[in-house]
């Protein structure tokens, strides 16, 4: 039996994970986030919250399931991309105990191992993948060895386009209450489709102008707030699952694998069962448990790397906080 | 829902993420209807501004086109409601599947004539964005170029070196064996309208883009080339 124990800290989370290459494969799993008091990430003080809470956390997850640092095979850590004093965080603790305890130091890429850890919880085999979180959006699909890129944003992130707006009308912090975003909270009272930009360039898709006049519209009170938030929503999620569809006609994928932070929307949700019911693809919604950043989805995309011989020597593991998807390799992949 | 002319004739030929095309007959002329289809994902409202937004942005685009002097399918009608386009059907053979049976000389010829159609659409302030020998139908001695669905009005360096670079990449991919002549025959001709000065700006800005990772590599994955 090989075990991993994954180290997360790419943005406001830090993670312990312990996988083993076994069912139920998931053995212990200790979160410690990061909740900024107003506004969003402050890198620094992330990195700051992270220093003072890692050591407990390790210990916690070791403590759990009852093993020893002796009895594990690998250090796994997310290397990228992320933000750099978070990242750095986690890359420094990884490499001391790989050096420590001579254990095979694990790079994982962050977006990859979302990807994977995805597939693992529901199942999928060969997805189409629609990444989404507060830092990424992207289509993605595994060809050739690679998760090559379908279509994504040109600006800013889905996630990231949801908070700025709900923070920037008052609705926010928190974002998120009892698991709806407040975006989907403040749409539900909204009915009206007002005029604001659909944005939609071939295969990517772009959000800073639909913030921009959504912002705008709200400011000069030209519309209720409920109104904006609810085609602000029909808008950003339409455009997605738009090309999505573009993608799985493309690809010629038959299954859609729906990962990352923002994958918990129930309205994204039922947009998506929509369309991949109309073209006969299985949809598969990663659960909010393991869609948000996390310590096992970095142990169990490095015991899967560990398994394809990637390891790296601790004095080159340095932190790459642009580390693109699809720069790398996935020997599992055939 | 009822399209006009359409209760004849009927064929869907081609079916995409977000239209289909059906050869009927209009006004006792072959025509190709185009159809964006309504979205069950998205809020009715919503879906028909799309539709009809994209609708007649395409439909300005060719009637501009051809006012410019670029060969494109005559617009029979358009009914924005509907998200419906009506055009004449173009019968030939598509560039892609042609130009690697010509003869060098005769196939430089057809692309020098695309190159300087190209450069005609970029001055008249219109990309394409899916400038490849796929949306090419030689017809009658003449190349047609089709699919507006995603063009645009654009004068940006950016866009235009965007629709070369498509073109490039679709001569690597299906014409590779004489892509550094076709791509030279094209760029003469794009030069022959725009001047030597508009060409090479062009020509920088597709080495530029072509530099960015993501279109080199996962973006030449395109339909004819996936496993």
């Amino acid at each position: 039996m090989v075990i991993v124990l994954g180290i997360e800290s790419t943005a406001h989370t830090f993670g312990v994970g312990l996988v083993r290459d076994e069912a139920p494969y998931i053995i212990s799993d200790v979160r410690e986030n990061y909740l900024p008091e107003k506004g969003g990430i402050h890198p620094r003080e992330a990195a700051l919250f992270f220093m003072d809470r890692a050591p407990q956390a390790i210990a916690k997850a070791l403590k759990s399931s009852s093993l020893s640092i002796e009895s594990i095979n690998a250090i796994a850590v997310a290397l990228g991309p992320g933000l750099g004093p978070c990242l750095r965080v986690g890359a420094t603790i990884a490499r001391a105990l790989a050096t420590y305890f001579n254990k095979p130091l694990v790079p994982v890429n962050h977006a990859v191992a979302h990807i994977e850890i995805g597939k693992l919880v529901t199942n999928a085999k060969d997805p189409l993948v629609v990444y989404l979180s507060g830092g990424n959006t992207l289509i993605a699909a595994l060809i050739s060895g690679r998760y090559r890129i379908f279509g994504e944003t040109l600006d800013i992130a889905l996630g990231n386009f949801m908070d700025t707006f709900v923070r920037e009308v008052g609705l926010a912090p928190p974002y998120v209450v009892n698991g709806v975003h407040q975006l989907d909270r403040c749409a539900e009272k909204g009915r009206k489709i007002l005029n604001l930009p659909y944005v939609v360039k071939g295969q990517d898709v772009s959000f800073s102008g639909l913030l921009t006049a959504a912002l705008r519209m709200y400011r000069e009170g030209r519309a209720d707030l409920e109104d904006i938030c609810y085609t602000v929503r029909e808008i950003a999620y339409s455009a997605i699952v738009e090309v999505a569809e573009r993608g799985l006609a493309h690809t010629g994928k038959n299954e859609v694998l729906v990962v990352g932070g923002v994958a918990a929307s129930k309205y994204l949700r039922e947009k998506f069962e929509l369309m991949t019911k109309s073209r006969n693809c299985e949809l598969y919604v990663v659960p909010p448990k393991y869609a948000v950043d996390n310590g096992v989805m970095i142990a169990w995309t490095g015991l899967l790397n560990l398994k394809h011989g990637i390891t790296i020597e601790p004095e080159e593991a340095y932190v790459k906080q642009r580390w693109r998807l699809d720069q790398v390799d996935i020997p599992w992949s055939k | 829902m009822i399209y006009p002319g359409l209760n004849k004739l009927g064929k869907v030929i081609y079916v995409g993420a977000e239209a289909i095309l059906i050869l009927g007959e209009f006004l006792d002329i072959k025509s190709i209807y185009k159809i964006r289809l309504p979205k069950p994902y998205r809020d009715p409202n919503l879906d028909l501004l799309v539709r009809s937004s994209r609708t007649k942005s395409e439909a300005r685009i060719i009637l501009l086109a051809r006012s410019v002097g670029i060969n494109v399918p005559a617009i029979l009608l358009v009914d924005v409601d509907l998200a419906l386009i009506i055009m004449e059907y173009i019968e030939g053979q598509l560039l892609r599947d042609l130009l690697n049976n010509l003869n060098h000389e005769i196939a430089c010829k057809l692309i020098h004539n695309v190159g300087a159609q190209v450069a005609k659409m970029h001055k008249a302030g219109i990309v394409h964005g899916d400038l490849t020998t796929s949306n090419m139908i030689y017809s009658n001695g003449k190349v047609y170029i089709i699919d507006f669905g995603l063009a645009k009005m654009s004068n940006a360096l950016e866009d235009r070196g965007v629709d070369i670079h498509l073109f490039l990449r679709s001569l690597e991919s299906v014409h590779f064996n004489i892509k550094d002549l076709l791509f030279k025959c094209f760029i003469e001709g794009y030069e022959k309208i725009l001047g030597s000065k508009a060409k090479e700006e062009v020509l920088a800005k597709v080495r530029e883009i072509r530099l960015r990772g993501r279109y080199v590599e996962e973006r030449r994955l395109r339909r004819e080339e996936l496993p």
